[in-house]
């Protein structure tokens, strides 16, 4: 019988995780009391766990952390993704505070399931490890599965959350045997000790197809085509504030555990990798855009439009480098403000009593409610690329770094894209401002959560995009250490 | 001869597995992932993780596949399994099938014993090797698969709890 020397027990570096996970278990627990009423508090504690992890996070930047055997690195990169996340959480928070108690789906285990989430999510972009990779991967993606589906009574939510499920199960087991592979080729699961162990040897076979299935599952969870077919149903039919969830926050945490994949174990085959993303990025941004034309439904528009942002994010990434990486994580951070944005202000209409999703409901809302007028257009405009705004700076740093890394041609046909995509997002705003309703008029479900998160999505955007410099100055700080 | 064991058994893993998917019949379908956990334990053993092997056996083709089979009887009975059965010939062949899987599992088993098997970890398969990992250096996935199951455990009841 040999000695067990458990590892030092370093919580540090789990701080804001475990602060999120403790939100959770507190509102479970909260949500014992017999008095029926007072959910809200259940989401104030919620959103004082998201907000507590966002300052832990923010208190530790520049202190970069590892923690048991190297599983969970919380590095600046880390950071940088949780501060994303925990502001893409704290906004669907917000705006599903009114939005699910009008919908009569109020409950503790909605908000115990969104903090859930949010720390796989954070985990996730923390992983050092394939193992805490899936096992985050799936705490976050269980819970998002649960949470598409929670209107039970509306078929489509429960459409939603079944082909949610089986795609992401089906999704997850690629990424499973993926890592098995790997682990079989380099006998280590580790992502420092994986580079270590194939290099000069990064052709071999086993570990080439372990790390294209791995490729797989993270295609599915950054919605990149050909694995984009989830997207458009989930997005329609999931809650909209959980769609918001899954279209930033998720989306957000897939990306960082894909750099850090890709930078740190697959450092050596990066010219195979780089080829193959030039293919993904044309096609999902391509496919994206030409297929949100013919879109009548927002959300369904808003999904295909995500689907061509993670092009967009992929070229950043087949630029590479510190630039190409940073150019990333900034394009996340305006992505997330101006996408939970544009659902919030969807949360926000309702016309005959049920939620305004198709895009002519919209008509004739810029003369009976001005000001949410105003604010989707302005976040279409973020979307399109419209400068001040920050959409306008995020692309620009993404193509610039591409153009930098010599990828003319990709920056072509993303710049092509975005005109493209013009199209649709003004059609919307034509809706609103130029066309007379036809029937009943669209009307403002009174939110004062809702109206907050807006109002900081708003200031995000501004912000972002008038004063882009330290924030980009940050994101490439925060890759530098992982491209070296 | 550890190989031609191995690709008996792997063939009959895949074998199984496409049934698994193939059957229209949800019980067949559970019959052949019984079939399937089995063969995937034997590989465990060649491998030398026997703790694994029988986890396997005991917690999947045994405590889980029982409710997976009473789920699909008590919500979705169909035909077949209620009414006589058609095939029952065939039920004759279960008794070779059954004995040639008992053969090769005494047969794995006996080489194993000697010491050899397939390119075993030089730390062994048993519980205490198993233990050594998941307290030390696989700490903190074993922690957290403890949240995994509780997020996943709200989540059914949140989704059970309105269907009523």
């Amino acid at each position: 019988m040999t000695d067990l020397v458990m590892p030092p027990v370093l919580l540090g570096p789990l701080l804001p995780t475990l602060l999120v996970l403790g939100a959770g278990a507190l509102v479970l627990l909260l949500d014992l009391s017999p008095r029926p009423q007072g959910k809200e508090v259940l989401g104030a504690v919620a959103l004082a766990g998201i907000v507590g992890a966002l300052l832990a996070t923010l208190a530790r930047w520049g202190k970069s952390g590892r923690a048991f055997h190297d599983m969970v690195v919380l590095d600046n990169f880390a950071l940088f993704v949780n501060v994303v996340i925990c502001y893409a959480a704290a906004l669907s928070l917000l705006l599903s505070v009114d939005y699910v108690r009008r919908s009569r789906a109020e409950s503790g285990e909605y908000y115990a399931l969104v903090l859930f989430t949010t720390a796989g999510m954070m985990l996730l972009a923390a992983a050092g490890d394939l193992v805490v990779l899936f096992l985050a991967l799936e705490l976050m993606s269980l819970s998002l599965y649960v949470l598409a589906g929670l209107f039970t009574q509306a078929l489509a939510s429960s459409e939603a959350s079944m082909k949610y499920f089986i795609l992401g199960a089906f999704a997850s087991s690629f990424m499973l045997y993926g890592i098995a592979l790997t682990y079989g080729a380099t006998g280590t699961t580790n992502l420092d000790r994986i580079a270590a162990a194939v290099a000069g040897r990064s052709h071999d076979p086993l570990f080439v197809i372990g790390m294209g299935l791995l490729l797989v599952g993270f295609g599915f969870k950054t919605s990149s085509v050909p694995f984009h077919m989830w997207v458009p149903d989930v997005y329609q039919g999931a809650p909209t504030c959980v769609t918001a969830l899954i279209a930033t926050g998720s989306k957000a945490a897939a990306f960082g555990a894909l750099i850090r994949v890709l930078t740190v174990a697959l450092r050596g085959a990066q010219p195979d990798w780089t080829a193959l993303l030039w293919i993904v990025a044309v096609l999902t941004m391509t496919v994206g855009n030409v297929a949100a034309i013919a879109q009548s439904n927002l959300k369904r528009m808003l999904a295909y439009s995500s689907i061509a942002h993670a092009g967009y994010m992929l070229v950043g990434l087949v630029a590479g480098g510190m630039s190409g990486g940073g150019s990333v994580l900034f394009y996340l951070l305006t992505y997330t403000f101006t996408t939970a944005g544009a659902f919030g202000v969807v949360t926000l209409c309702e016309r005959a009593r049920a939620e305004a999703v198709e895009v002519g409901d919209y008509a004739g809302l810029a003369e009976r409610h001005p000001v949410l007028a105003a604010a989707l257009a302005l976040f279409l405009l973020s979307l399109i690329g419209v400068p001040p705004l920050a959409g306008f700076v995020g692309k620009f740093y993404v193509f610039g770094a591409a153009v930098r890394a010599g990828y003319l041609w990709l920056t072509v046909v993303a710049v092509l894209n975005s005109a493209l995509a013009a199209y649709y997002y003004l059609r919307v705003v034509v809706y609103m401002y130029m066309r007379q309703p036809e029937g009943a008029p669209v009307t403002y479900a009174p939110s004062l959560a809702g109206a907050l998160a807006l109002v900081v999505a708003l200031v995000g955007i501004v912000a972002l995009g008038v004063v882009p410099a330290p924030f980009v100055d940050l994101a490439q700080a925060a890759v530098a250490p992982l491209v070296r | 001869m550890a190989y031609a064991a191995f690709f008996v058994v792997a063939a009959m893993a895949v074998v199984s597995a496409l049934g698994l998917v193939l059957r229209r019949n949800a019980i067949h379908g559970a019959l052949f992932l019984i079939v399937n956990l089995g063969s995937i334990a034997v590989l465990y053993q060649t491998l030398g993780a026997e703790f694994l092997a029988w986890a396997q056996v005991i917690v999947y083709a045994g405590a889980i596949m029982v409710l997976f089979v009473f789920a699909i009887m008590v919500l979705i009975p169909g035909k077949e399994e209620t009414g006589p059965d058609p095939r029952r010939p065939w039920r004759l062949l279960a008794l070779p099938a059954g004995a040639l899987l008992f053969v090769q599992l005494i047969f794995v088993v006996g080489r194993d014993r000697g010491g050899g098997g397939a390119d075993v970890s030089p730390a062994g398969g048993g519980v205490e090797a198993i233990a050594g990992l998941l307290f030390t250096r696989y700490l903190f996935p074993f922690e957290l698969t403890s949240v995994l199951l509780l997020a996943a455990m709200v989540g059914v009841l949140l989704l059970a709890r309105r269907r009523v």
